[in-house]
């Protein structure tokens, strides 16, 4: 990274204007910087969640307000130093705040009507009052709808790698010129809705569909039935067509990192590996293989994490003994409006994704991915 | 790569090929269907089995109107929110690209986290904001989502493509005594243009796709999934499929387009 221009104070770029009576302000301001953005993020989420209301919210405001001017301001009086090592908060000022209020902000409101208690049946806005059932009853109630989202996902992540990894490879590998095009192919589809993509699959799956007529000609219902894919000679309203349709929604998720990751390996070296003998196959255990895992790592969370959370392509592909916990929050918050059981099942979900990727990151970690 | 020249190795060779190729028939075969059935004429309001061959429905590709008016209503939030998501995310991108300051780490931390929360918890987490703050979910609300999610796609697609990019050229234009402003303008932003608008193209398609999110946000306004997601129990209209064919068809010229632009600018630059 020679591009990266230096900014710390007391590089010997320092030709700032009046280096010899700087006050604290021209000496340090990253911290300045760093200070207003934090400070203007931390007052937003306190006035977002509604913890400051009334004049104090408009006083926070106020002072997020002058956070902003005074980083103008020092960056108009400061030397080109200053300006220089302020230009980068100043880029991220906005779009931080932004994440910060309509991202972190909306996450604590969340575990606050997690805790909270409708007053009746019919009511809408929740009490808060540190209320853990909400809790209790997403665990006791919804608990075949964690297990089926957490499996479903899972299998279909482990199907995406098995489609996607062989195709990025013969793209990556044998695609020559031919790469980049083959690469837009893969994309493509993905310009079309999500949601009617997911209906042109209950199409093709439903009994006269497409894909079944074919099963059915080629005679291999029965085989499915047996191995638990097919249901009699039904294949729409399974658990196999919801996690068939998981499978293909978030392909892309996984085919992009992987062809990205085997994109970088050097030929060379699996010629060399070659050349001293080696199996195309152990070069592909030995070298390929591994150089790629930062590629199956990003591509397992792409894929896992919305895989888990969804609830269309259960609600388009299956049955009532397949919904998933996003059935269950989506039904909850917007059909039943028990916000604050939503919001605990929604907090469980993000809690035991994090663990997971956490757990995940520590086995396989790269820092590929930020 | 050398390949193997036994006869086993031609055969597990063909095989991986034949596998990808089947991948990629995968890939299209809900596109076909698509395709396909904008040109079947359905008995009653479901266009699922397949009747016959016909025009009519690329003659009158409006004539759903609710659909039309989300179809439209998806359009004008993804102009909106895609314009600001860009100029926020680009800002972040550059930020991030070209300097090196305090708190990168949880900055750019910050910045993947959205990417890793499930779209449930990003929509319902929202609508608990806006209830909480008794904000009235509707247009603005569905953009404010919009440009949320946007907003980290942009800043590190736009990153992957400044990564790669030289400000000593920067450096050298101030040296021969452009101002700042000029120097951006003239030197950064050209140079930087087609990660911006590649990060473009890929925050609007998210947006016009956007469905988990919207719900959640939407109040009583319908974009395109919406409505067809609402009016699935009692129509699926041919409209709807001859409107993504579209949609897709406007996509993929979009992205050739790119890529030949692409391919003339690197043509160009050797020549120089």
């Amino acid at each position: 990274m020679t591009a990266t221009i230096e900014t710390e104070p007391g590089t010997p770029r320092a030709r700032s204007s009046g280096t010899g009576r700087t006050s604290w302000w021209q000496r340090h301001p990253q911290r300045i910087g760093l200070g207003s953005l934090i400070l203007s993020g931390v007052l937003l989420i306190a006035v977002g969640t509604g913890l400051l209301d009334g004049p104090l919210a408009i006083a926070a405001l106020f002072v997020v307000l002058v956070a902003i001017v005074a980083l103008i301001m020092v960056a108009v009086m400061g030397g080109l130093e200053t300006r220089r090592a302020l230009a980068p908060y100043g880029l991220l000022n906005p779009g931080m705040l932004w994440l910060a209020l309509f991202y972190l902000a909306p996450l604590f409101t969340l575990l606050r009507n997690s805790l909270s208690t409708l007053p009746s049946r019919f009511a809408i806005d929740a009490k808060f009052d540190w209320n853990f059932g909400n809790y209790a009853d997403a665990f006791t109630d919804f608990q075949d709808q964690f297990i089926r989202a957490f499996l479903y996902a899972g299998i279909a992540t482990v199907l995406t790698i098995a489609i996607g990894y062989p195709l990025a490879y013969v793209i990556a590998f044998r695609g020559g010129k031919y790469r980049n095009f083959l690469i837009g192919l893969v994309i493509i589809p993905f310009f079309t809705s999500y949601l009617i993509r997911t209906i042109a699959w209950q199409s093709m799956l439903a009994d006269q569909g497409a894909v079944t007529s074919f099963l059915r000609t080629i005679h291999v219902t029965g085989f499915l039935d047996t191995i638990g894919i097919m249901d009699g000679d039904k294949l729409l309203n399974t658990p196999a067509a919801v996690i068939g349709g998981l499978t293909y929604n978030f392909l892309p998720f996984m085919i992009l990192p992987i062809y990205v990751s085997l994109e970088k390996i050097d030929v060379h070296l699996v010629e060399a590996a070659k050349d001293l003998y080696s199996t195309s196959v152990s070069a592909f255990r030995k070298i390929v293989f591994p150089l790629s895992l930062p590629g199956v790592f990003a591509g397992t969370l792409l894929t896992f994490i919305p895989a888990s959370g969804d609830f269309v392509n259960q609600l388009y592909l299956g049955n009532p003994n397949t919904t998933m916990i996003g059935n269950s929050i989506q039904d909850q918050f917007l059909v039943q409006n028990n916000v604050p059981l939503a919001s605990a099942m929604s907090f469980v979900l993000m809690a035991i994704i994090t663990v997971f990727v956490l757990i995940y990151s520590r086995f396989f970690g790269t820092d590929d991915l930020v | 790569m050398s390949e193997p020249s036994s006869r086993r190795g031609t055969v597990a060779r063909w095989g991986l090929n034949g596998f990808a190729a089947v991948a990629l028939f995968y890939l299209f075969m809900p596109i076909l269907w698509i395709v396909i059935y904008s040109f079947n004429k359905p008995v009653g309001k479901f266009n699922f089995i397949w009747q016959e061959f016909t025009l009519d429905n690329w003659g009158d590709p409006f004539k759903d109107e609710a659909l039309t008016d989300a179809l439209w209503e998806s359009l004008k939030i993804a102009g909106i929110s895609t314009l600001i998501a860009t100029v926020l995310g680009t800002m972040i991108a550059i930020a991030l690209a070209r300097y090196k300051f305090a708190g990168v780490g949880l900055l750019a931390f910050m910045l993947v986290l959205p990417l890793t929360t499930p779209e449930i918890v990003i929509g319902s987490s929202l609508a608990t904001l806006f209830l909480g703050q008794d904000v009235d979910r509707g247009f603005r609300t569905v953009i404010i989502a919009h440009v949320m999610f946007q907003v980290s796609f942009v800043a590190l697609t736009v990153r992957a493509r400044a990564r790669g990019f030289d400000f000593g050229l920067e450096q050298a234009a101030q040296d021969l005594g452009a101002s700042p402003m000029r120097t951006f303008w003239k030197i950064t932003f050209p140079l930087l243009l087609p990660g911006i608008l590649a990060a473009a193209l890929l925050a609007f398609a998210l947006s016009i796709d956007d469905f988990i999110i919207t719900l959640f946000n939407a109040g009583s306004v319908s974009t395109f999934p919406l409505y067809i997601n609402a009016s699935f129990k009692v129509s699926f209209s041919p409209q709807v499929n001859v409107l993504a064919t579209t949609i897709l068809i406007f996509s993929v010229a979009l992205l050739g387009a790119g890529m030949l632009w692409g391919v003339y600018r690197d043509k160009r630059t050797k020549a120089i």
